[in-house]
């Protein structure tokens, strides 16, 4: 079992994550963690400056994170994008799939789990943030 | 009809095996039931009243034969030998057991079919016009725009854990016959004057609880838009419907809350962001997917005529066949509400002989309608008497569509854990009391709900039943004067509810007033419009 | 008095606490009383129920009945498929569960 895991290839953000207000209050801060009811948008301004985003899922039912993860992506973030909280193995996928690189669930994940979900579905039906190529793009070319 | 490709296949092939692995933690222990339990909603399995419910996706209510035979199989090899066709135009299994759930799924892929978000909060089976490819009042099909919408709904990463469920229905045509105002999104098949393919998008209907007619956010979205205009009115929901509440969590209650104009501005806003993404496939997907709606080769020049000297035979025909595009063709429908039977039903042996027909008579195609019906719907008129006579031998030719006992009724506390009364024993009471009145009394849609998730779509009926529990026992309320149609209106409580005997004498009272009240040429429905609600609340309450 | 319900987790079957087991009989079904809470709790999380809950019913001659029409009809079937319907002990099963 992990307790968080990561798919980047940069050393991992040593900075804590402050809160949203906490970051729009302060002028240095380079991580900072978003509520599941706070609007991504408000971060668009600062992303260059901005190495960690950890999005919020306080229960796996609440789908606003995803939303959240491809708006900053769409936006053009490049920093690490963490999904923290009711995590579990049948919903990295679609994190994966809507830019969250990095992970911290509440309770521990068995790796091999997690590599079973990641290639399981071998297509996708639709274009989201993590580049990969949905069926009509395939289709077509 | 659509034919699967390789990515198509592999996609439900790799969710078979998802689920199969998410049952064995499941037994295991792995995953809690509530951890389970949303994902075996979105692959459709329910813990009902009585073992597991399995609701298995017809997309838009489209199959083939092979198909059918398939439904049938599943009902004798792993229930009880019977479906449940619903009013999502999908079958429902009712004595599933959760170990063999992995086998099932196994043996619909290999039809090309699935249980995939036939349940959660998340995108269901869109549905449509049951008369699509057929009937000659529609712009185009509208059923390869549901094809893609079907793909890019599925396993959508970002809204498979929305506040609430979401439906979305399509047509193409001024007539609705797919209750299309009453979806979180309807959408119109339309064309502009430049001639122009688009959509008219609505967002906000629904029944339930809060029951709306969706407002009308897009008076003409273009077909390149399409899927960007989805993806942004979905994000929006996602992001702004309510989580606090189940009760108030569709996309009807926020549309409602912040008003549809401006609703329409932050998705128009949303829209011209995404629209920058690149998420709508290029025409050429249109034109592959389109490819299999062809028009079937139908044969020309054949007659109109019909023999109809004989009077059952003539019944039938008048009642349950409608005018098809082609010459010499027709559009039947297959009633699944024999007079004193279970609305929707149908054996494993009805399902089979269905498929022989469709695939004899019909290009090998069928449809389901919201109102729990089978349509064949290309069907020779020179066909029409055998079909009748085969239909009739095996009780599927209740000459009834749009009749008092084409009952729409949900399976109720029979069945269902929802439920808070029983729904299909009184539908069998109004089949069976008014059956042979129904043909003076004309069209009327009568729709039954065995509790407030409105199942049964009570709202839109002409005449629409709520089952309640009323300190411990059934009680059921009478609603008058809904419509799922183009005229789309909800049903108004009548006032205090009734027993299982007492609704059924207070409906007849309702139409006793009815038949003394109407001038020529009007249904239930006009007369109740005509005359308004007070004249029949007297009758029913005196 | 009081008994607990559930499903099997395997089969989705409607069950009963038997005060030893889990049995599709509800005639067979014993008074939980004021241990029912902590019996549930056990048994679901051993696997050995699905969903359980604990209802009130009336003492019978041929076993508990169901104070409310949804256990009854979970106990019997779908009062419109009586063929479907387990083998009542008492032939009037329809006024039994209605």
């Amino acid at each position: 079992m992990v307790e968080g895991l990561r798919y980047r290839d940069d050393a991992a953000h040593e900075e804590p994550a402050v809160t949203l207000d906490a970051f729009l209050d302060q002028s240095n801060a380079t991580a900072v963690r978003l509520e599941s009811d706070e609007d991504a948008r408000k971060l668009l301004p600062f992303l260059d400056r901005l190495a960690l985003i950890e999005v919020a899922f306080p229960a796996f039912r609440d789908g606003r994170g995803y939303s959240a993860a491809r708006i900053l992506r769409e936006a053009g973030y490049e920093g690490e994008l963490r999904a923290a909280g009711d995590v579990l193995v049948d919903q990295i996928h679609y994190m994966r799939r809507c830019g969250f690189d990095a992970f911290a669930p509440d309770k521990p994940l068995d790796p091999k789990a997690v590599e079973r979900a990641l290639n399981r579905y071998s297509n996708v039906y639709q274009k989201a943030a993590d580049g990969g190529a949905p069926a009509w793009k395939l289709r077509h070319g | 009809m659509y034919k699967y490709d390789t990515y198509d296949q592999s996609i439900v092939d790799a969710r078979v095996e998802e689920f199969r692995d998410q049952v064995a933690r499941r037994m295991s222990g792995e995953l809690s039931e509530d951890q389970f339990k949303p994902l075996r909603l979105m692959n459709g399995l329910y813990l009902q009243l009585h073992a597991y419910m399995l609701r298995v996706a017809i997309p838009y209510g489209t199959l083939d034969g092979r198909q059918m035979r398939m439904l049938a199989h599943i009902a004798r090899k792993y229930d009880k030998g019977y479906g449940h066709f619903t009013t999502r135009q999908n079958i429902q299994y009712n004595w599933i057991e959760l170990k063999d759930a992995g086998d099932i799924l196994a043996d619909l892929a290999t039809v090309e079919m699935h249980a995939i978000q036939t349940s959660g909060n998340c995108i269901r089976n869109t549905t449509s016009d049951q008369y699509a490819g057929a009937a000659a009042d529609e712009v185009a099909d509208p059923r390869p725009w549901a094809e893609l919408l079907r793909q890019w709904s599925t396993f959508h990463p970002e809204f498979s854990y929305l506040p609430r469920k979401f439906k979305v229905a399509i047509i193409a045509s001024d007539d609705d016959r797919a209750a299309m105002r009453l979806h979180d999104i309807g959408l119109q098949l339309t064309k502009n004057e430049a001639g122009e393919t688009g959509f008219k998008v609505f967002v906000g209907g629904g029944m339930g609880r809060t029951p709306m007619v969706a407002p009308l956010i897009r008076e003409f979205l273009p077909a390149a838009d399409y899927l960007s205009y989805l993806e942004a009115c979905l994000r929006v929901y996602n992001r702004y419907g309510r989580r606090d509440n189940i009760y108030k969590a569709r996309i009807k209650i926020l549309v409602h809350e912040i008003g549809a104009d401006e609703y329409r501005r932050q998705v128009e806003k949303e829209f011209l962001h995404v629209k920058t993404l690149g998420i709508d496939p290029p025409a050429e997907e249109f034109e592959r997917i389109n490819a299999f709606f062809q028009p079937p080769a139908w044969e020309e020049g054949l007659s109109d005529e019909l023999a109809l000297s004989d009077p059952d035979f003539k019944l039938w025909v008048d009642q349950n066949v409608f005018a098809h595009k082609q010459p010499g063709y027709a559009i039947a429908t297959i009633s699944l509400k024999p007079i004193g039977g279970i609305p929707g039903d149908a054996s494993a042996e009805q399902i089979d002989l269905m498929a022989d027909l469709a695939e004899t008579y019909s290009f090998d195609e069928l449809r389901v309608t919201h109102a729990q019906n089978i349509v064949l719907p290309h069907v020779r008129k020179a066909d029409l008497h055998t079909i009748w006579q085969k239909l009739d031998a095996a009780g599927l030719a209740a000459a009834n569509l749009d009749l008092i006992s084409d009952i729409i009724a949900c399976p109720g506390l029979d069945y269902c854990s929802l439920a808070n009364a029983r729904s299909i024993p009184v539908a069998q009471k109004i089949s069976a009391r008014f059956a042979d009145r129904e043909a003076d009394l004309g069209e009327l849609k009568l729709k039954i709900s065995g509790c407030i998730n409105a199942c049964g779509h009570h709202h839109a009926g002409h005449i629409g039943i709520l089952g309640v529990d009323r300190k411990g026992t059934e009680n059921y309320q009478l609603l008058l004067g809904g419509s799922g149609a183009e005229d789309a209106s909800l049903g108004r409580i009548t006032g205090p509810g009734f027993d299982e005997d007492g609704i059924v004498d207070a409906i007849e009272r309702t139409l006793d007033r009815y038949v003394a009240t109407r001038e020529p040429g009007e249904r239930f429905l006009d007369t109740y419009r005509r005359v308004g609600f007070e004249t029949f609340k007297e009758a029913i309450y005196g | 008095m009081k008994i607990a319900t559930g499903n099997d987790l395997a089969t989705g079957d409607v069950v009963w606490w038997d005060g030893e087991g889990w049995t599709r009989h509800v005639e067979d079904a014993t008074e939980v009383s004021d241990h029912g809470a902590g019996l549930i709790a056990r048994e679901e999380a051993a696997r050995r129920v699905n969903g359980p809950y604990i209802i009130d019913a009336e003492a019978t001659p041929h076993g508990p009945r169901p104070a409310h029409i949804k256990d009854r009809i979970r106990a019997r079937g779908p009062t419109v498929r009586p063929d479907l319907n387990r083998a009542p002990i008492d032939p009037a099963t329809g006024s039994w569960v209605i």
